[in-house]
């Protein structure tokens, strides 16, 4: 308990009940414990043995997977609240945090809920009344048409009006959901349908918006906070312009390229707004810039504590869950505007698990080997999983933020260049190398961002990867180095074992030993041969390279530190079964061992490899389009699988006869799990 | 309180110099002539033995190669590096045996590959048939070289596996291959007697399995074969033909499919060598032996890994010295003395020797050191042996055989002393206790020859008749009854005595004549090539490997530490 008596609506907090999960969960337990305040957890089946679970001090289990069984259900959620005899719920983001309904109950049912107002999340959530709000307030709109009349005709008639590109928005929307763009009018009628359909699907309703559309915007908002004695303050503004799918990847404060007097009037921009609704707690005020005239202009409110909000905390030395703590609990504003200051410069990056190469495809999968940069005054991580973890099919497919500050802009870059390449995940696909590539982009360099940054420079940001031979041979040696470990650290003797300390002898002549590794589809042939303390290696039949080699002490990790051709290197790997990873200083490079020839030999007389089809990735089994005994033609489909929101459809590799299904509709099934089998052509002898 | 913490560092130095006393001093000048000469002269020693050993790994020669692995078959050598964990070394035994045996025939290593490596964590003897040469068929060395493998695999309890290619006794040399105590049929006694003492025998078949060859995998306790590859039957199908008129394939006579599921003659079914070497592995990973060596598959990759638990593992010292001064140290004139602790030095743990008996019968060079933490009693000359020097090994061995402790021989010897003084002394009988400690104790046994290896102080040096577990040869060392010119004289003294006796003249170019090509045939068959190819060793290796090798040899010896020692009547 921290509120001081002087202050009138104070009521004490010393137990809050976070209705949320992964990393934000477990970022308000860090500022919580700091408090000396008790956090109360909730989670869904999968869950159970998550990082906020066992990090906070109680914890109950709120439903099943599904967020809607779960995490959504906000009636169960004030009941355990209640149980534990929490007094506030910390909503986080995403999930109840932006729900008036949910809002309402905490207010009914006298517990407090650490987010503004249900009013101000209504007049917020709705964009037409927001923008009506912001108007009257003297907060800079940008023309368009949030009208009651949704008839196609009259929507037709305004998007005439407003003109070419223009935004459609669903009126409930957010994240870019709901949301298209027409070019040309031609194109109007069917992003409107589209828009609508989509918005119906995500928020039960399909009224829709039109705004012009601003071709080279920037992405900037400001951090707001007010209390309940209606002060507000704003605690400058960020940066977040580099999007993919309409959604933020890399965020900094300050934005680039403003002037002192552009800042202070976006802050108080924002401040308005923020009073204009009531506001209480932390907000974020966007705003569209133009990137050409720096013209700023409202557009929506967030009415809650935002993903990137480690930035702001950065450059202002504040922590802003705990002025959520202090300002629900009835305190007022820590800091008064003159106070908070602003230094330096800091990066936010999102670490997602999903597929830049193959248009940003969200994934789910193990996290079977995960290191991190080394947390510091200037480097945090804000993550909710471990190695091991698995990132569920189930929920946002973000694995972790990664906060950097610098004393300027190009050192905090520098820094979060750095930090991006110490960060090391295997097991599933991530989004490092792709960040690595765009942080050191020349044009992100000069801060020449603005949303459509990905799109413009997608050739540079996605260069052909090549591979070169001292890679390949980075490869082998990790290979070699993993082959010694487990071959010999069991041994009884430990270094007593003369065969564990003298590997790969032969005598009178060098040992070669060949792998073959694959690698962006295609396959290396190495050969490395043993010669006493050092090695050679050979790819494909080029050059030999003299390698001097030692094992880095990393606990129980691999790193090397490799001299080829007289270039030191030092460097991670992790080898898991035939996946061959090294962390580079470019980022991530991943290899597979080429199995024996056996394996698949194996798996067909065994009766697999081509019988079947399996699961490409995690998900649900959605729908199964055939039935045991059907006869389908290569190519038909056969069962939909939803995954991460996506659906993908699993189709027949040949012309078969159906022998069995491996699941029923609703299904979970894992990566590779056969979904359908065929009837064998070639009854095993 | 000072005080005390002072006398604690005082007794801490002096504990740093007691720990340094056992090393032992290297007295070698580096930067000598005769050292440089030494270096150069033993370079091109060990690059003869480099490039001897290069040309058998061709084996058959570039065709046979290409016609064997054109049809999916791996070379011999790298089925072994196959079989074997990763990482793990192959103590190959006699690659040269058969080197210049057969005149214009080129058998390379004998046609066979032998050797001792790890499998799964256990060290294992490998036998494997090289189809190149001479279609893997047995020459009386490569029966020769069998039965040594199996012989090492006997002594040191080591499971075998043979990795079978072969066609069976080479049927021109049948006299010399078949009806003899040590010959073909020797190989499958071993396997039954073995067998029957708990030695793991395990065969893969990867060509043909012809008539004797048969039982290979037939007496073996579990075996592979694989498809469309391996064959076993006692007659090929053109000896069936002649001797029924029976028409049949070999596939169809003896293949993978008639013995996996018909026959039962073999256990495991491979579709490839790759295949059939993990099914071997995995048959080894499942011996249960009391003392393998905990080991995580690789081949085939599992998700649970269990080196994460693995303790840190003990540190062993390294020698102080580099062991490629032994080049400079050696040298391959054997006239010219060294002292073999500069050996010693450059061999064990830390250069660490406790010396026994360091002032009496110095040029015996007897002590404790360690070799990859294990303790050995290492018996080393620096000169002729005399009474007191074979009483002090007699000694010395005996207390080695009391306290288990494996035995190391550096062999560098031209013999027991000789002359009127020395036979009153009793050098016979003195000799005769030392050969009668090395013959009997009943501890592993390594003999390194160093140098010369003549007459009686092979015997007394634990040679080949003495049974060490394993004996290898320097490049620059001799082996022979006695020396060439030794020789040569001694027949010159009794010819020029029966001329004399009959009354004539013996010239001194007559005696040149006669001596000449004693010196010769003493110079051929006392070179360790001579000597390897005959198998009277188990190999010629690098000076500079000696530490890594008699460590893989000790720690596969070890899997049979030896027993308590009954010793013979010493002659007092």
């Amino acid at each position: 308990c921290f509120a001081t008596e002087a202050t009138p609506k104070v009521r004490p907090i010393n137990k809050i009940l976070i209705s949320n999960r992964g990393e934000i969960a477990c970022r308000v337990i860090r500022t919580a414990r700091k408090l000396g305040v008790r956090t109360v957890a909730v989670f869904s089946d999968p869950d159970e043995k998550s990082l906020h679970t066992q990090l906070a001090d109680e914890a109950y289990r709120v439903g099943e997977a599904a967020s809607s069984a779960s995490y959504l259900r906000g009636e169960h959620i004030l009941n355990i609240a209640k149980k534990s005899g929490a007094q506030a719920i910390h909503p986080g983001y995403g999930f109840l945090s932006e729900s008036v309904e949910f809002a309402e109950l905490c207010q009914r049912e006298g517990v407090i809920f650490m987010g503004p107002p249900s009013s101000a999340i209504r007049d917020m959530g709705i964009k037409s009344t927001s923008k009506a709000i912001m108007a009257a307030a003297g907060v800079p709109i940008i023309n368009g048409y949030h009208g009651e009349d949704q008839s196609d005709e009259c929507l037709q008639r305004e998007a005439q009006i407003i003109g070419f590109p223009l935004m459609i928005k669903a009126v409930r929307g957010g994240g870019g959901k709901g949301m298209r763009i027409a070019e040309k009018p031609e194109d109007f009628l069917t992003a409107l349908n589209s828009a609508r359909t989509e918005s119906q699907k995500s928020f039960g309703d399909s009224s829709v918006l039109l705004e012009r559309y601003v071709r080279s915007p920037r992405h900037v908002e400001v951090q707001v906070f007010a209390d309940q004695y209606g002060d507000a303050v704003y605690l400058w503004e960020r940066d977040c312009s580099v999007q993919r799918r309409h959604q933020k990847i890399i965020e900094e404060a300050p934005a680039p390229g403003l002037s002192e007097e552009l800042r202070r009037e976006l802050g108080e921009a924002a401040v308005r707004a923020a009073k204009a609704v009531g506001y209480v707690g932390a907000g974020t005020v966007e705003f569209i810039l133009d990137k050409e005239d720096l013209s700023f202009h409202f557009m929506e409110m967030n009415t809650r504590l935002q993903v990137e909000h480690p930035i702001s905390e950065m450059i202002t030395a504040t922590d802003l869950v705990e002025w959520q703590i202090r300002i629900a609990a009835g305190e007022p504003l820590p800091l008064k505007q003159s106070e908070i200051t602003r230094r330096g410069h800091a990066f936010e990056a999102r670490i997602y698990a999903e597929n830049p190469r193959g248009g940003f495809l969200p994934g789910a999968g193990p996290l079977r080997y995960l290191s991190t940069p080394q947390p510091s005054a200037e480097v945090r991580v804000e993550t909710g999983v471990r190695e091991g973890d698995e990132v569920s099919v189930h929920y946002d497919p973000m694995i972790a933020k990664l906060v950097v500050w610098g004393e300027n802009r190009s050192q905090a870059l520098n820094s979060l260049i750095a930090r991006l390449g110490e960060y090391h995940i295997s097991g599933l696909e991530t989004n490092i190398n792709f960040l690595i590539d765009l942080a050191s982009h020349p044009e992100f360099q000069l801060a020449n961002v603005h949303t459509g940054f990905i799109d413009q420079h997608f050739d540079t940001l996605f260069p052909p990867i090549v591979i070169s031979p001292q890679q390949v041979g980075q490869a082998a040696l990790a290979l070699v180095f993993n082959e010694l470990q487990s071959a010999f650290s069991n041994s009884s003797g430990g270094s007593r074992d003369a065969f564990a300390a003298t590997p790969n002898l032969r005598l009178n002549y060098d040992l070669i030993r060949t792998y073959n590794l694959k690698a962006n589809d295609k396959v290396y042939s190495v050969a490395v041969k043993f010669n006493g303390e050092d090695v050679q290696v050979q790819v494909d039949n080029g050059v030999w390279q003299k390698i001097k080699a030692e094992r880095v002490l990393d606990g129980e990790r691999l790193k090397i530190r490799a001299n080829i051709d007289s270039n030191i290197t030092t460097y991670n790997a992790n080898i898991d079964g035939a996946s061959v990873v090294l962390f580079l200083e470019s980022g991530k490079l991943d290899f597979e061992l080429v199995q024996p020839k056996f394996l698949s030999a194996q798996v067909d007389q065994l009766g697999g490899g081509g019988s079947r089809v399996v699961a490409p990735i995690p998900g649900v089994l959605e729908k199964v389009l055939v039935k045991p005994g059907d006869q389908v033609k290569k190519g038909d489909s056969l069962a939909v699988l939803i995954a991460m929101k996506m659906e993908h459809i699993l189709k027949a590799p040949k012309d078969a006869v159906i022998k069995s299904i491996g699941g029923a509709e609703g299904d979970n099934v894992a990566k590779g799990a056969a979904v359908i089998t065929f009837v064998d052509e070639e009854v095993a002898k | 309180r000072s005080s005390l913490s002072s006398n604690v560092l005082r007794s801490q130095v002096r504990l740093l110099h007691v720990g340094e006393a056992n090393i032992l001093p290297s007295e070698v000048d580096k930067q000598s002539a005769e050292y440089k000469e030494n270096a150069r002269e033993m370079g091109k020693l060990i690059e003869e033995l480099r490039s001897y050993t290069s040309q058998v790994l061709t084996g058959g020669g570039q065709k046979a190669i290409e016609r064997h692995t054109s049809r999916g078959k791996l070379l011999a050598r790298d089925r072994i590096n196959l079989l074997l964990d990763r990482g793990s070394s192959f103590l190959e035994l006699s690659a040269l045996a058969g080197h210049e045996l057969y005149g214009e025939e080129v058998v390379n290593s004998g046609g066979i590959v032998t050797g001792v490596g790890r499998v799964c964590g256990t060290e294992c003897v490998v036998v494997a048939n090289d189809a190149t040469v001479k279609g893997g068929s047995y020459y009386p060395i490569t029966v020769k070289k069998h039965l040594r493998a199996q012989e090492i695999a006997l002594e040191n309890r080591l499971p075998c596996i043979y990795l079978v290619d072969s066609g069976g006794a080479n049927l021109p040399r049948q006299a010399e291959v078949f009806p003899d105590k040590l010959h073909f049929g020797r190989i499958f006694y071993n396997q039954a007697t073995m067998s029957a003492q708990g030695i793991p025998q395990i065969a893969v078949v990867m060509g043909s399995c012809t008539a004797g060859g048969a039982y290979v995998p037939a007496m073996a306790d579990e075996s592979v074969i694989v498809k469309k590859q391996g064959t076993i039957f006692l007659a090929g199908p053109p000896l069936v033909k002649a001797a029924t008129g029976e028409e049949v394939s070999a596939e169809d006579l003896g293949g993978a499919d008639l013995h996996c599921k018909t026959s039962g003659v073999t256990d495991h079914y491979a579709v490839d060598d790759e295949h059939a070497l993990y099914l071997a592995r995995q048959i080894v990973s499942n011996l249960n032996l009391p003392s393998t060596n905990a080991y995580n598959d690789q081949l085939v990759h599992s998700s649970q890994s269990n080196f994460r638990d693995a303790s840190p593992p003990l540190a062993v010292e390294e020698p102080r010295y580099d062991p490629r001064e032994l080049y400079g140290i050696v040298g391959p004139n054997l006239t010219k003395s060294f002292d073999v602790r500069e050996v010693i030095a450059r061999i064990v743990d830390g250069s660490r020797f406790t010396e026994f008996k360091k002032l009496y019968g110095e040029t015996l060079v007897c002590g404790f050191a360690k070799l990859y933490g294990h303790t050995v009693g290492i018996v080393g000359n620096n000169g002729v042996l005399f009474s007191e020097s074979a009483l002090k090994g007699a000694h010395f061995i005996q207390l080695c055989a009391q306290r288990k402790i494996p035995l190391v021989f550096l062999q560098n010897i031209t013999g027991f002393m000789v002359g009127r003084d020395a036979e009153a002394n009793g050098i016979a009988k003195n000799g005769a206790k030392m050969v009668t400690a090395v013959a009997c104790a009943n501890v592993p046994k390594f003999t390194v020859i160093i140098g010369g290896s003549y007459g009686a102080g092979n015997y007394g040096m634990c040679g080949r008749a003495y049974s060490p577990r394993f004996l290898y040869m320097w490049p620059n060392s001799r082996i022979s009854v006695m020396g060439g010119v030794q020789a040569a004289n001694v027949l010159a003294q009794i010819t020029q005595d029966q001329r004399k006796r009959a009354g004539k003249e013996f010239s001194e170019a007559e005696a040149q004549k006669l001596k000449a090509p004693i010196v010769e045939m003493f110079e051929a068959e006392g070179s360790p090539y001579y000597s390897t190819a005959r198998l009277w060793d188990d190999g010629i290796i690098d000076p500079a490997n000696t530490r890594q090798v008699l460590g893989l040899s000790l720690k596969a010896a070890l899997n049979n530490g030896g027993q308590d020692t009954k010793f013979g009547v010493f002659r007092m």
